[in-house]
């Protein structure tokens, strides 16, 4: 009999990708086998919205890693295939061909879908697209060539709708975004930076609109009329709808893993279950540095608690202490954000000029996150600080004409 | 198309031949190990350091303002380094030659 053990990785994008090839360099000498619903060779997300939507780019010039890193690493990819169930005692997958895979270690890297709201007459609508992988691209692509007004309605404005917005504005559409809320990136971020890319992209051309929600759209042969609440209405050829996410916990719930507000794993990326680890957008997580549980969507993240599941499987005990860092790209635009603000009591903004500042988020006197526009500096420094809980003379970082090298106090 | 040389942390050389595009995709497409390009090539995460080798520095060009504060976020980064995602493949950098940083 054999003694090989098997490592399956259910989701292989991000969180899956860098797991196999982390385990592998840890040493696991046994099989791993990750596997995706998604039939296209794993790729960089973040690009989606940003320049591969834009640019009309090739995914071959966005994989992860090339095919021939898997073959030569020996990590079997198993795509297009979706995983029905977990069975626990036996310790198998089944897909839903009915194949079943057995497993000695187990890893979810399921992440998350598109939420697409309950909003009446949407099933029926016309070229309605979220935004999530490649295929969805691709239609709204196609949609968009495809449409005579090139008119788009982006339904939510967070990171995805905005980001599809502005990419789509370069195409030439007409875009407008239609927000629930009283501003722009409200779940993400502080009034500042709401403000900030709201005349941005008003600047752009883009129709930003708050307040609004959709409450139903009307379909008449390829033209849709999305209608709000208070009664406004917008024509649409192509909508694309950004308005969160929703976590794939239902695999490891239907097995009793415990889920709050995600997959929960201990600081070593275990799941409640023995040998189940949990990786990337679908885990709640402790955060040390922030002495919080957090779900996070996000590429470091996801690369980090990578790494951190690989070690401890490998034997080498881990834990994730990571400081979270994101980034999104819209126009000329380069919003970098290092830490997590919630939480905070006071803000510092350092202003260089008007498309170049930085917003500094204190919880009293210690420095909670850093959200910088086109300022790499302050986002460096910001990194910095937050891993040294450096203390700062908030009035010598307010001016912009001081070095950031010289605002410490103590 | 141009012939590039990454010398790795195990101090393995690996040549790699280009046309377009930046050397980290070139890189990662070759499998050369300890450059990561994280964040897909967008001078976000500084996980695809390398230095230059003195020989080439005037080849390869200075590093724009964003890669060169990025580069701070490595400790032990110098006047020979740079983010290679931010490092265009033409001709004009044919032979050149990058040590990855560890």
């Amino acid at each position: 009999m054999s003694n090989t053990k098997t490592c399956v990785v259910i989701g292989a994008s991000h969180a899956g990708v860098n797991f196999a090839f982390a385990l592998r360099k840890e040493g696991w000498q046994g099989n791993i086998v990750l596997f995706d619903k998604d039939e296209t060779i794993p790729y960089h997300r973040p690009p989606l919205s940003k320049k591969y939507l834009e640019l009309e780019d090739s995914i071959q010039n966005n994989l992860l890693k090339p095919i021939e890193s898997y073959e030569k690493d020996n990590i079997t990819l198993s795509l297009g295939k979706v995983v029905s169930k977990i069975d626990k005692e036996a310790k198998t997958i089944e897909l839903n061909d009915g194949t079943i895979q057995s497993y000695d270690v187990l890893v979810l890297a399921t992440g998350a879908r598109a939420f697409v709201p309950p909003i009446q007459g949407i099933q029926q609508a016309k070229n309605v697209f979220t935004l999530r992988n490649a295929t969805d691209v691709a239609n709204i692509r196609k949609a968009f060539h495809a449409s005579e007004q090139k008119k788009i309605v982006v339904i939510g404005g967070g990171y995805i709708g905005l980001e599809t917005a502005a990419s789509l504005k370069k195409l030439g559409a007409n875009v407008t975004v239609l927000e629930r809320e009283e501003r722009i990136l409200a779940r993400v971020t502080t009034p500042y930076l709401s403000t900030f890319f709201t005349k941005i992209h008003t600047d752009y051309g883009v129709h930003i609109c708050v307040n609004k929600g959709v409450t139903e759209i009307k379909t008449n042969g390829n033209k849709n009329t999305v209608i709000c609440a208070d009664g406004s209405s917008y024509e649409a050829d192509v909508i694309i709808i950004g308005v969160g996410i929703k976590v794939n916990t239902e695999l490891a719930s239907e097995v009793g893993i415990v889920i709050n507000n995600g997959i929960e794993v201990d600081p070593t990326a275990k799941t409640s279950e023995e040998g189940v680890y949990a990786i990337g957008d679908c885990t709640y997580h402790y955060n040390k540095l922030y002495n919080a549980f957090v779900r996070l969507e996000s590429v470091q993240n996801a690369v980090d608690q990578a790494k951190v599941a690989a070690a401890n499987i490998c034997g080498k005990p881990t834990v994730y202490n990571a400081l979270p860092w994101f980034w999104s790209d819209q126009y000329d635009i380069k919003l970098q954000i290092v830490g997590l603000s919630q939480g905070f009591d006071n803000s510092v903004v350092r202003f260089e000029d008007e498309n170049k500042f930085s917003i500094w988020y204190f919880k009293g006197d210690r420095l909670l996150a850093v959200d910088s526009i086109n300022n790499a500096k302050s986002y460096v420094f910001g990194t910095k600080y937050i891993k040294a809980n450096a203390i700062l003379d908030k009035e010598k970082l307010a001016n912009a004409e001081s070095d950031l090298k010289t605002i410490v106090v103590n | 198309m141009a012939k590039i040389t990454f010398i790795t942390s195990d101090n393995e050389k690996v040549t790699l031949e280009g046309a377009s595009g930046s050397v980290m995709q070139l890189a990662v497409n070759n499998g050369v190990s300890g450059i990561d390009g994280d964040c897909g090539g967008v001078c976000s995460c500084a996980t695809c350091h390398v230095f230059v080798a003195e020989k080439d520095l005037e080849k390869v060009g200075d590093a724009s303002e964003i890669e060169t504060d990025m580069l701070e976020l490595a400790d032990e980064a110098n006047e020979f380094s740079r983010l290679c995602c931010q490092i265009e493949i033409s001709e004009a950098i044919d032979g050149i030659e990058l040590t990855v940083a560890k």
